[in-house]
């Protein structure tokens, strides 16, 4: 008996209710709720997802900020690298400083900072950081994880023991100092230079988070072998293969996709944390770059002037906030939706 | 149980080992050694250099010693020792002192509370204290009056806590009570006031509050759907009998074992937060070590942090353990 099996006995699952929809409706009613053309659980999950409300705003503010992501260059109303001599510290065009006497102007409509940059446009591009840091990392770790969790689920053996050794020592391992580590050290080498760092970064939470969604489908992979559905499909003889992938990982998409949507904001907002430590994205020169400034620098870049001038602070700390609070209202949404009995 | 114990305590050993390991090999990917001085000062010579190497036993090789003698005569070997007998080596930045020293001396003729990990100890504890205490009543209010107003803000207050990092909402904080309504000073010089602590407790505790609310929630929903509590109201207990008695000593189970881990997580998270509010904690020299590139006093740190993390997940099983006999060990 190892450790791990021990650690998994101690949170029993619990038997969930099973509501069955049906039985809601007076038996009246059940010719109708028969008669009705059969629904596919991710309709279910769709039109349940469609009715709540925050999730649904939650993906809004989310697909605006792609958008910008995307059309970063066409949007941005300067160039955010552009040293606007003279216009430093201007205010958002709606502020009329009374200690200096300088009033925004409609050109710089959230203010410029000391440098006179423009800080809607150093948002805006600040936004395609954001988005990249939260899906790219969080593809690697869902492909990683999902593929070991499979595997450790269900042959077991030694990728299983591998893997649950793996989880002690990155559940010992304070993920936000490795990552400081990890950007200290290798900042200054080939990889860490890739991407302006971004790559570096991108490994980094790969390494540590696939362990997380390969336990959790590791668990789903347990409680699913053992069903009698894929009893079932074995007797009548289908392959392993066929097994995994038409019954144990349909059924475990749900999970996956939940745990992706809070993976997307963790990582963003991991990058925040880095790039206000001055260890996130290396600040590009170069006006044809893809990645400029992340919302990370510009918090680091603004601090010095939090009590004067906190417009220049508080533009990408309102984005953060939005963002991952937008990923966080989804995928509660999500989690409702294709799992109702988790409903609280 | 005693097994069970003494197995995942030996089991903390080869862990820490490799989370050393893994700093250790990271650290010396770094560039810069020991003896560099700032660019524009004057340099340590070659030979001091290397004298100086031999002194700390840097000429040794990193991992392994294959000339002859001792292989496990190295640099990384030596460390260990060292760190497990309390040395954790000189920092490279602070000429003459301890990484350990840093950490835990306080200065003189002041108790051990005063230095800089016990800084950061204290405004843990004090930001554990003021989640739990808002946080608990919260969490059982809400389930008590389910799905009423009440219960959604609460949840609401909670999700916001739960996804905003706190340093996000530290700067919120600071520019509204410093910038707009000039109650806090920006940056306090002076620790011994109290009322000084209370803004970057509450903003450190702020995430835990919020998770600690939505635990006790769920927990004391599932408690509140048990059969004992049918059975508690069917002898003709009163409410509130129920309630202290039956629901909450079960409820709270879960909230209680997650108190290690949760004091952990602050003491070692909270360095963005002692940065911003320049809190003389372990947390802000950590973020100073790192834009000094000092290499031992990070990893020195992280060290300190791991440990610190691994003992807080033993309590969470030890706990459960005695507080839920329910759950067995086998």
């Amino acid at each position: 008996m190892t450790t791990s099996t021990q650690t998994q006995a101690q949170t029993p699952v619990k038997p969930q209710p099973q509501t069955d929809p049906s039985a809601a409706t007076t038996p009246g009613d059940l010719s109708a709720a028969f008669n009705r053309a059969p629904r596919s659980l991710w309709r279910d999950a769709w039109s349940r997802l469609l009715r709540n409300k925050a999730a649904i705003a939650g993906a809004i503010v989310i697909l605006f900020f792609m958008f910008v992501a995307i059309f970063a260059h066409h949007l941005a109303p300067h160039n955010p690298l552009e040293l606007n001599s003279g216009k430093g510290f201007l205010p958002p065009m709606w502020v009329q400083e009374s200690s200096t006497g300088k009033a925004g102007s409609p050109e710089f409509v959230l203010g410029t900072d000391n440098l006179g940059r423009d800080v809607l446009s150093r948002v805006i591009y600040g936004a395609r950081v954001s988005m990249v840091v939260g899906f790219i990392p969080t593809l690697i770790i869902v492909v990683v994880g999902v593929s070991l969790g499979l595997i450790s689920g269900y042959w077991g053996g030694a990728t299983d023991n591998l893997l649950m050794r793996f989880t002690d020592i990155v559940y010992a391992f304070p993920d936000l100092l490795f990552f400081i580590i990890v950007m200290t050290a290798l900042r200054a080498t080939a990889i860490g230079q890739f991407l302006n760092g971004l790559f570096l970064l991108f490994v980094a939470l790969a390494l540590v988070n696939w362990v997380g969604v390969a336990r959790l489908v590791r668990g789903q992979v347990l409680a699913l072998k053992e069903r009698d559905f894929v009893l079932a499909s074995r007797a009548v003889g289908s392959t392993h293969t066929r097994i995994m992938f038409r019954h144990i990982l349909p059924n475990s998409l749900g999970v996956i996709i939940v745990a992706m949507a809070f993976l997307i904001p963790g990582a963003i907002i991991t990058e925040a944390i880095l790039g206000y430590l001055g260890l996130g994205l290396r600040p590009s020169t170069d006006p044809n770059d893809i990645f400029i400034t992340s919302w990370g620098s510009m918090l680091l870049e603004g601090q010095t002037a939090i009590n004067n001038q906190p417009w220049i602070l508080l533009a990408p700390a309102i984005a953060v906030a939005l963002v991952v609070l937008s990923f966080n209202f989804l995928g509660d949404g999500l989690r409702d939706a294709l799992d109702p009995r988790l409903r609280e | 149980m005693t097994t069970y114990l003494l197995r995942r305590i030996l089991w903390m050993i080869p862990v820490l080992l490799l989370v050393a390991l893994i700093t250790f090999t990271l650290m010396h990917q770094a560039p810069g050694g020991p003896w560099d001085r700032d660019l524009n000062r004057r340099q340590v010579d070659a030979a001091t250099q290397e004298a100086l190497n031999r002194k700390f036993g840097l000429d040794k090789p990193l991992f392994f010693n294959f000339e002859g003698g001792n292989p496990f005569d190295s640099q990384f070997f030596n460390y260990v020792a060292n760190a497990i007998q309390g040395d954790l080596g000189p920092s490279y930045r602070q000429r003459g002192r301890d990484v350990q020293d840093i950490l835990f001396e306080p200065p003189k003729g002041k108790p051990f509370w005063d230095s800089r990990f016990g800084y950061s100890m204290r405004l843990g504890v004090l930001a554990l204290i003021l989640a739990a205490v808002a946080g608990i009543p919260l969490g059982i209010l809400a389930a008590l009056k389910r799905n009423t107003i009440f219960d959604y803000a609460a949840l609401f207050v909670s999700t916001i806590g739960i996804s905003v990092p706190s340093f996000v909402l530290a700067i919120f904080l600071i520019i509204v009570l410093a910038g707009q309504l000039n109650i806090l000073k920006i940056i306090q010089r002076d620790w011994s006031n109290p009322a000084a602590w209370s803004v970057p407790a509450i903003v450190l505790g702020f995430g835990t509050f919020a998770y600690i609310t939505r635990l006790t929630r769920n927990s004391m929903l599932e408690v509140m759907g048990q059969d004992y509590i049918r059975t508690a109201r069917a002898k003709g207990l009163g409410g509130r009998v129920i309630i202290t008695r039956h629901m909450l000593r079960n409820a709270l189970i879960p909230v209680m074992t997650i108190m290690g881990p949760a004091l952990a997580g602050l003491i070692t998270g909270s360095f963005i937060i002692e940065t911003m509010f320049g809190f003389p904690g372990s947390g802000r020299e950590y973020v100073t070590a790192i834009s000094n590139r000092d290499y031992s006093m990070i990893m020195g740190t992280t060290l300190i942090y791991a440990v610190l993390i691994v003992l807080a997940n033993l309590t969470v099983d030890i706990m459960y353990g005695f507080l839920d006999p329910r759950i067995k060990v086998k």
